[in-house]
């Protein structure tokens, strides 16, 4: 049992660990956890053991900072522990833990989540074959192990990541055989505006494809990716050009490879916000549903509060000044005192998310995207169901996400329907004719990770995780 | 002026090498690496069966959550993407047929 504390945060991001930071600084307990060894979320995610000295980055050198910054304050920092559960007695939260398979508890008087965010991958033909990973995901690899994620990658997506993934492959001595992107020269023109406020980003996006274009990597933009060839590796994939509506209509270029990373931009984890009570509202802009908290992250229900990225997808520099808020916010009302820079930080907070906001623009999705997913594709990985076999079941009556989870069992498989229940509700309300806000997220059930049997306390029966048992309806 | 990046690969200074095995085949990864790290260095970007179909499937989120890395130790099921090298680790694929 981890030692009560005032203010438990789930999440050491930039969101989370300022969180606790400006919280730990007004007086209050804190204790941070996180499943990642050590703090610094997705983004600046830390290097593994294995690497001794690597030439420095942006991401590592903040990263760098703000682990510092932690390591000389109060707070306590619990890495490797994962959260599957979250309840509330009266005032006090219970928070569930497992930590190298064992249960664990925490309580605390008031609970900030900054869980910050997944990818979106559009499922497409041989997205399932080995070799082909996320782009978001891929970025963890780089930065972490610092191993590119194959010899020959085709790196394709949406947004900056990208360019960054791309470049970052090369700098570590991989090839990368082409750049895919469904945006076009023109879609990157209309965010320049909101970019703007930040040209030390804007410099180092140039730099990234100044770099690309001189090593000759072939860049297509207004493509996607619509096969990965190969059945147990990837030997290449089919590279179309799109129509205006995002549907691929043009010409077909083959390029080959042994790796891909494809990703289609960011969604909010919102799940554990959804176990600790949080309504849901559907927001494209901001990645699709998300949590209804403030600009400070404080919420309806008392003693909860959500900041991040994991509150919309406004990108790391408005999730640290979100976090910040929120951690102000959160130790203000237990009755410590509010940092005399709380209103300008409300104004930083604007600032910083017009820029987010415009990187999340360019991964909207479009009415063509849908054509990507040709009827045999795989939609639910954990249970090989492909499209035909989920449109099957919506012809057949099913009207929600729950609906087809109970016919299908789309969702229930180990991933807990993180990587399928985006793509079904987007497929559901394309076909159907429905507002995807009216296609909400299938109740969320723990365990918000996957969790050894022995670990569950009694009234949880489920089998032996990470296969996790159906979820009830 | 931010300096273009260079194009060759920048000098990382890793861990010394210790020795695993994926389904019996002996590999060598930087001590402190991620089982899937080491891998993907080896090649080895086939991880397992779908349980389903039995199709063919490797590590895709490469952040804990999407359990495709899959792998066994010391008979637990665990993912390869947060799984930490160390000598003498047996790492075993979760695949119908042996590889061949
Ligand atoms: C894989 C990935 C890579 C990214 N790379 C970049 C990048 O290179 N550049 C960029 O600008 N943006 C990147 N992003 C976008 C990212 O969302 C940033 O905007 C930023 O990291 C958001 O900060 P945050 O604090 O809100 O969340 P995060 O940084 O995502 O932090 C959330 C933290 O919560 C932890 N967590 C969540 N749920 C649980 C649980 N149940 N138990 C225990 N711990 C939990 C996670 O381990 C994570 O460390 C990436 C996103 C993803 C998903
Ligand atoms: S690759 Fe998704 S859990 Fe490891």
């Amino acid at each position: 049992m981890i030692d009560p504390c005032d203010i438990v945060i789930l999440g050491a991001g930039p969101a989370g660990a300022n969180a606790s930071l400006s919280a730990a600084r007004a007086g209050a307990r804190v204790t941070l956890l996180d499943e990642q060894t050590q703090p610094g979320g997705q983004i600046w995610r830390a290097k593994s053991a294995a690497i001794i000295k690597a030439q420095p980055t942006p991401e590592s050198d903040a990263g760098n900072t703000l682990r510092d910054c932690l390591a000389n304050s109060a707070v306590t920092f619990v890495g490797d522990v994962r959260v599957w559960q979250i309840e509330r007695t009266g005032d006090i939260w219970q928070v569930y833990t497992v930590a190298d398979g064992q249960p664990g508890k925490i309580e605390a008087k008031a609970l900030i989540l900054a869980t910050g965010a997944r990818e979106y991958v559009q499922p497409i033909p041989g997205w399932t074959t080995p070799g082909v990973i996320g782009l978001a995901g891929a970025t963890a690899l780089l930065k972490h192990d610092m191993t590119p994620p194959g010899v020959a990658t085709v790196v394709a997506g949406t947004g900056p990541l990208v360019f960054f993934t791309a470049s970052e492959i090369r700098r570590l001595g991989g090839h990368v055989a082409a750049i895919v992107t469904p945006n076009t020269r023109r879609d990157w023109l209309s965010v320049m505006p909101a970019m703007l406020s930040r040209p030390d980003l804007v410099r180092r996006g140039l730099a990234w494809i100044a770099n690309l274009t001189l090593a000759r990597v072939p860049v297509l933009w207004g493509h996607a990716i619509t096969r990965v060839e190969g059945a147990r590796a990837v030997n290449g994939v089919v590279a179309t050009k799109l129509d205006a509506s995002g549907a691929p209509k043009g010409k077909k270029r083959e390029i080959a490879a042994d790796s891909v990373c494809l990703g289609n931009g960011l969604i909010p984890a919102v799940e554990a916000a959804q176990l600790a009570g949080a309504d849901l509202r559907y927001h494209p802009e901001l990645g699709g549903w998300v949590p209804g908290a403030m600009t400070d992250g404080s919420t309806k229900i008392k003693g909860l509060y959500i900041c991040g990225d994991g509150a919309g997808i406004r990108g790391a520099a408005a999730a640290e000044i979100q976090g910040k808020l929120a951690g102000m916010v959160a130790a203000n009302q237990l009755g410590f005192d509010l940092a005399p820079d709380f209103e300008a930080l409300k104004s930083a907070h604007a600032r910083a998310a017009r820029f987010g906001l415009a990187m999340t623009a360019l991964s909207l999705q479009k009415p063509g995207d849908q054509a990507l997913t040709t009827p045999e594709t795989i939609l639910c990985r954990c249970e090989s169901l492909s499209l035909a076999r989920i449109t099957a079941e919506i012809a057949k009556g099913a009207e929600s996400i729950n609906a087809i989870k109970s016919g299908t069992r789309a969702g229930m498989g180990a991933c807990g329907g993180k990587f399928c229940h985006t793509a079904v509700a987007r497929m559901m309300a394309a076909s159907q004719g429905v507002d995807p806000a009216d296609i909400p997220p299938p109740t969320a059930r723990p365990p918000l990770r996957p969790v050894p049997a022995s670990v569950f306390a009694e009234g949880f029966d489920y089998d032996d995780l990470p296969i996790s048992k159906p979820a009830p309806l | 002026m931010t300096p273009l990046l260079q194009n060759h690969r920048s000098p990382v200074q890793r861990a010394p090498m210790v020795s695993f095995t994926f389904e019996g085949e002996a590999l060598s990864a930087h001590a402190g690496e991620t089982v899937l790290s080491a891998l993907i260095r080896a090649v080895h970007l086939y991880l397992r069966d779908a349980p389903e179909d039995g199709a063919a499937r490797g590590a895709f989120c490469c952040m804990g959550l999407c359990q495709e890395c899959l792998v066994l130790v010391e008979g637990r099921r665990v993912e390869s993407c947060r799984q930490v090298v160390h000598d003498g680790l047996a790492v075993e694929a979760l695949k119908r047929v042996p590889h061949d």
